[in-house]
Order: C-alpha cells, then structure tokens, then sequence
C-alpha cells in the first residue's frame, strides 16, 4: 500500500511538468502583442520596449521557458499585470473561498445524491424513483445562472432567509489567516463571539447549494445505475441467501461495491468546480479564484492566467490521486496489483 | 388427517406451481412438481438450462423474484411446516441457518470486496449475534471443516486470491454456518470447474451430506454428477417432472424417452466405446410461453402421437419410489431393450 501511494506520487511530477509547459506555450502562442494589449493602444513605444523587458518578452522562446521554469520551481508566479500584486498573494486570498465553496456544494451533492441514488435503486421504478430521477434530469439541465438568480430572489430577497453579495457580514471585521473563512472564525466560537463562525456559514448555503445541484444530480443518477448494477451480482444473491437483512445488504455489501464509480463521478465533478464555479462566484459575488481568473484572462494579465491555471490544474490532479487512492481503499484488487 | 398419523418427510414439496409474469405473456416455468427428502440424503433435480429446477429450488427459500414471480400453488413442507405460510421475517431467520445455497459461479457469487473469512462470519453475525471476533474464529473452524489448508491465513484474504475449488469450498463453508444445517440446495455447485475439482467438491459435499446430517438438494444437469452423488433424482423437462425415482432405479431401468435420451447422449454411455458420434436429442426446448396442455416433451420424442400433444399424461407408478409421465412409457421400455 505504501509503496503504492509512493509510485502514485512519483507520477504526479511528470503530469505537473506536461501542464507546466503546456500553460508556457498555450500563452505564448496566442496571437497578438501581449505588451500591447495590457498598454492599450495610446502607449508609446518606449513603454512597450519597457514592459517588454520587464517580462521577458524581448528574449528568444526557448530562454523564456527556462527562466519561467525556474520560477515556477520556486512557486514564483510573478506580479499582476493588473493589481501589481504578488500572484501567490492573490491566489492565496480568493484560492481558499473557492476551495471551501466547493468542499461545501461536494459535500451536500454527495451526501443527498449518494441518499437518493440509493432510495431510487432501492425502490425501481416506483413513483420514488422516477421523481428522484426525474428531479435529477431537472437538476442537470437546469443553467445555473439562472438557478441561482432564482434562488437569490426566493430566498435571499423574497424570504430573507440567507445572505447574499459576500462571504461574511460586513459589520464584522476580523483579520483572516489562512482565507478559509471556516477555519479562521473557528476560534471566536469559543471567544464569545460565535456570530462570526456563523455568519460565515450563513454565507456559504446559498452558493453551495446551487453549486452542488449538476453535481447531486450526476452523483444520483450515478449511484442509482451502480447500485442496480451490483444488485443484479451473484454475491448479493450469496448474502441474501444467507439471510443477511436487506438493510445491511445494502448498505454494507452492495454499496461499497457502487461506490467505486461514483467515487470517480465525484472527484472529477470536484476539479469541474474548482475552476468552473465562475457563473456561481459572479452572480454570488463571492471572492474566488474562478472569478478572478476570468477577470484575468480578460485582461490578458498573463502571469495570472499562468498562475491562476497551474494552481487549478495541480489541484486537479492531487484530487485524482486521492480518487485512486480511495480507490485502492475499497477495491483490494487494484491495491495488489 | 394422514398428516398426524404419517410423519412428514424432512423437505417434501407438493404439487408446487410457479410462474412468472413477463412483458410477453405468462410463463408457467414450475407446474406441477412434488418430491421429498430426507436428513442424509442427497437428491439431484436435473434438467436442460431453462428447465424449472433453479426455479424449484429457490422457492424454496423464497429467493425467486416477485413479483415478476410468482408460487401460484403447491405446498413446501420443511421439518413439518409449510413455508409458504411463513412471513418475511421468519424466511429471514431461516434462510442462511436452515437452508442455505450454494450457487453455480464461485468466481462471482463472494464479494470482491471483503475478505473471506468476514463474508463466512456475517452468517454468524446475522443470526447468532456473535461479534467481529467471535465470528471469524468460527469462520476459520469452517474453513478448515472443508478441507482449506491454512484456513487461518486464508481467511484473511480477499475472493481473488482463491482459487476457482478454494471459492466453492468457502461458499460451501457459508453454507454451513449454523448450528443446525437442515438443507442445503447446491445451484450446479460444479458446473464452472475443472474435472479434478469438481470430483473434490462433490467428495466434500457427500462427505458432508452424511456427517453433518443434512439432505441435501444438489441442481444439474449432468447425469454423471447425478451417478456419483445422489440417492434420488426428479427428471425435469419445461417445467414439469418426466420421471423420477432412487438413483439405482433411474439408471437401470429408465423409462421415460426424455430420460432414456439424456442417457444415451451421455459420453461415458457404454454404447459409445469406439463410436464416432454422440446421439444427441433432436429439436430444442419449447417456448414455455406458448406451451400448451400437452407433453412439453412431445415436439421432441420418437414415440409422440396426438394424445401427447393434447393433454399430460397421468402418473405412472413403476416401483416404490419411481414414478413417471408418459402415455408410452411402455414402448419406450422396449426401445430400450432393442
């Protein structure tokens, strides 16, 4: 197992390097003058000789690749065209508000999809599962703008019940270290101040429940078919057999053996979100790095699109290690082999 | 009345009725079929794919699909209790402790998810209450019961690590989890393994029909097996039983075509020393959908006429225990002479 999760690893420097490089070329081949295009066109040609320079820009390629490489080793994005701020900086302020959006929408999205997979297998083609399932087809083909544009005016407008526009109340000002909101007021719970824990909370249910709509449908629909699948298997047939309760057929032996798609369905949905939550972020105001990506791509602020895309993609792949590894766990087959 | 006077048999079931309700039409996939069987014996259903004798075998313990199946009639007396009259729970307490199975496909019938000796311990966890430890330390006396060198090791391991016999053997030992194994129905236990193994497994199964004192249900459709193990064979034909009688009687003196039939394809048949062909049964299985009143045998057999088609015939006693349903058993018998 150890060993395993070793190699796993070691295979996790290549895959970075090929996105590495791909990012390089991908910008440098798109057409047009970066230097121009942040100067905009009144800028004279001593300012674009200049910002030329400053990045680079007046080196051969293949120069450029080095010295960009050996930045990135040293986890050096550059400065913000726009902001002049470090982009380490930046994507250590709006990283974080998308990475705990996220973790919240995985987690409601797999909880109720894993549930309602399961109630649908469980009770085919009854009335149940065809709403279940036909919620679910809503669920994906619903466009989330519109979604939470809706759920803003029900809930935020219409009933008052949730806040919307930020991540926290803005009458409560506190100093945030790590930007995970959570995890920052954690503490006040216990300084008599536990508003600020859960005005954060607060905060979070909206965008994360329309966020986590495409992933519980997937996710349902996913287990329901997994699970229909399994309980078609020999094995099933063995415990029921044995008169083993369905209850605990189910959940202890069908399950885990339906989970093993659904667990991939889930990790890929992760990554989805950690890059594509932008309708979300914007429509919700909420600082994170989707938004602030797409305001960088239109800027063409390249060391934050460079940036921006590396962070994102890495975290892709940790997550599917961490699928395979999960895997593993399950599936004793693929941890000896 | 004659039920207090007479004891019931161990199993004995009675004019059982299934069928199934499909998209096509109803199919009457069990009609008619009665048997019965004692502690220590060992009783072969065999039958072409399709027949009814998995069917049969799993009303037993109420396995079968329903809907779309259905026990349209008949009675499954079991240590003297009809169990079509018991509830779900009480199935529930008896299935896996009284009856239990063992099916066809040792490859897919454990999960490949947990290890050997836990799936054996569920039997003991479900109905015995035992804990995680107690559990597995029962698992391993059963798996050294059948015969599992190193039983303590190998119940840690995981389906895929066994071999094809090693699975059988570790359902078998599920199959016997209990204080008091009654039947146990083994699903063509042999069916997907090799020569050698399948002459072991069936030792173990014999071996274990006398010292553990169960009856056992052994489903097949291989005549050899049926030679090796059993005491008692039902033939079984679309549904319905053609002849059925002790092992001894079946093959010295088989009387029904269908019977006669599956002897003579068989390779082993004294006859074919030296032959270049087998005799095979000519035509197929018909459509249980469209099957009529008559014989399900008589698209296929030699000695049909108009009577066969249109109604079944009655039974036909021949011996203590051998019966069959033929209109022209008697001419068989003479073909089988000549």
């Amino acid at each position: 197992m150890f060993r395993f999760i070793l190699k796993r690893l070691a295979l996790l420097f290549p895959t970075v390097f090929g996105v590495v490089t791909l990012v390089f070329f991908m910008i440098a081949l798109t057409p047009g003058d970066p230097a121009r295009v942040m100067l905009g066109e009144r800028a004279s040609e001593k300012q674009l000789t200049e910002l030329r320079q400053q990045l680079g820009l007046d080196k051969p390629l293949a120069q450029q690749y080095g010295l960009y490489l050996k930045r990135i080793v040293k986890l050096d994005f550059g400065r913000s065209i726009r902001s002049g701020q470090k982009v380490a900086d930046d994507i250590r302020t709006y990283f974080p508000a998308t990475i705990e959006l996220t973790i919240f929408a995985m987690i409601i999205a797999s909880l109720l999809g894993i549930w309602i997979g399961v109630l649908s297998a469980t009770h085919k083609n009854t009335w149940i599962d065809v709403g279940s399932m036909m919620g679910a087809l809503v669920g994906v083909s619903m466009p989330i703008f519109w979604l939470a544009l809706v759920m803003i005016m029900i809930f935020s407008v219409g009933l008052d019940l949730f806040p919307t526009g930020s991540r926290m109340n803005v009458r409560f000002f506190f100093q945030p270290h790590t930007n995970f909101y959570l995890i920052d007021t954690f503490p006040y719970l216990f300084k008599g101040h536990p508003e600020y824990f859960l005005s954060a909370l607060h905060h979070l249910v909206l965008p994360s429940v329309c966020l986590a709509t495409i992933p519980l449908a997937i996710i349902a629909r996913t287990t329901r078919s997994s699970l229909l699948e399994v309980l078609k298997q020999d094995y099933i047939k063995t415990v029921r057999s044995a008169g083993v309760k369905e209850r605990r057929v189910i959940f202890r032996y069908a399950l885990r053996n339906a989970l093993l798609p659904v667990i991939t369905v889930i990790g890929l949905q992760f990554g989805y979100l950690l890059s594509g939550a932008v309708l979300t972020e914007t429509i919700f105001a909420w600082p994170g790095i989707g938004k602030w990506l797409y305001t960088a791509i239109q800027a063409r602020d390249y060391p934050a699109v460079q940036g921006g895309i590396i962070v994102i993609s890495t975290s892709f792949i940790l997550i599917n290690l961490l699928v395979d590894l999960l895997y593993s766990l399950i599936n004793p087959k693929i941890r000896l082999s | 009345m004659s039920d207090l006077t007479k004891e019931k048999p161990f199993v004995s079931i009675e004019n059982l009725q299934v069928q199934f309700k499909t998209r096509r039409g109803l199919v009457k996939a069990v009609r008619d079929i009665s048997f019965s069987l004692e502690k220590g014996e060992t009783l072969a259903l065999v039958g072409e794919s399709g027949c009814g004798k998995s069917v049969t075998a799993h009303s037993i313990n109420q396995l079968i699909p329903m809907p779309p199946g259905e026990i349209t009639g008949g009675k499954i007396f079991f240590r003297g209790r009809n169990l079509l009259e018991a509830s779900a729970r009480e199935m529930e307490a008896i299935r896996g402790q009284q009856i239990t199975m063992i099916f066809q496909e040792p490859m897919t019938s454990l999960n490949p998810v947990f290890p050997i000796g836990d799936q054996i311990g569920e039997v003991f966890m479900t109905h015995q209450g035992m804990n995680r430890k107690e559990a597995r330390k029962k698992a391993v006396e059963l798996l050294d019961l059948v015969k599992i060198p190193s039983p303590e090791k190998r119940a840690r391991d995981y389906p895929h690590q066994l071999s094809g016999g090693m699975r059988q053997r570790a359902m078998i030992a599920m199959a016997l989890a209990s204080p008091e194994p009654g039947l146990l129905i083994a699903d063509e236990p042999t069916t997907a393994l090799d020569v050698t193994i399948q002459a072991q497994i069936l030792d173990l199964l014999k071996d274990l029909n006398k010292r553990v004192e169960m009856a056992l249900l052994l489903i097949t459709h291989d005549m050899g097996v049926v030679a090796e193990t059993a005491d008692k064979v039902v033939v079984m034909y679309a549904g319905r039983i053609m002849e059925q009688g002790l092992v001894k009687q079946i093959f010295a003196n088989p009387s029904h075509p269908y019977t006669l039939g599956l002897l003579n394809s068989l390779p082993s048949n004294r006859k074919y020393r030296g032959a270049a062909r087998l005799e095979a049964i000519e035509g197929n299985v018909p459509d249980l959908l469209t099957l009529g009143e008559g014989c399900p045998f008589a698209n296929r057999c030699p000695y049909a006429d108009g009577l066969c088609g249109e109604n079944f015939p009655d039974k036909t006693v021949l011996g203590p225990d051998h019966l069959l349903y033929c209109h022209h058993h008697e001419a068989a018998a003479q073909g089988r002479e000549a």
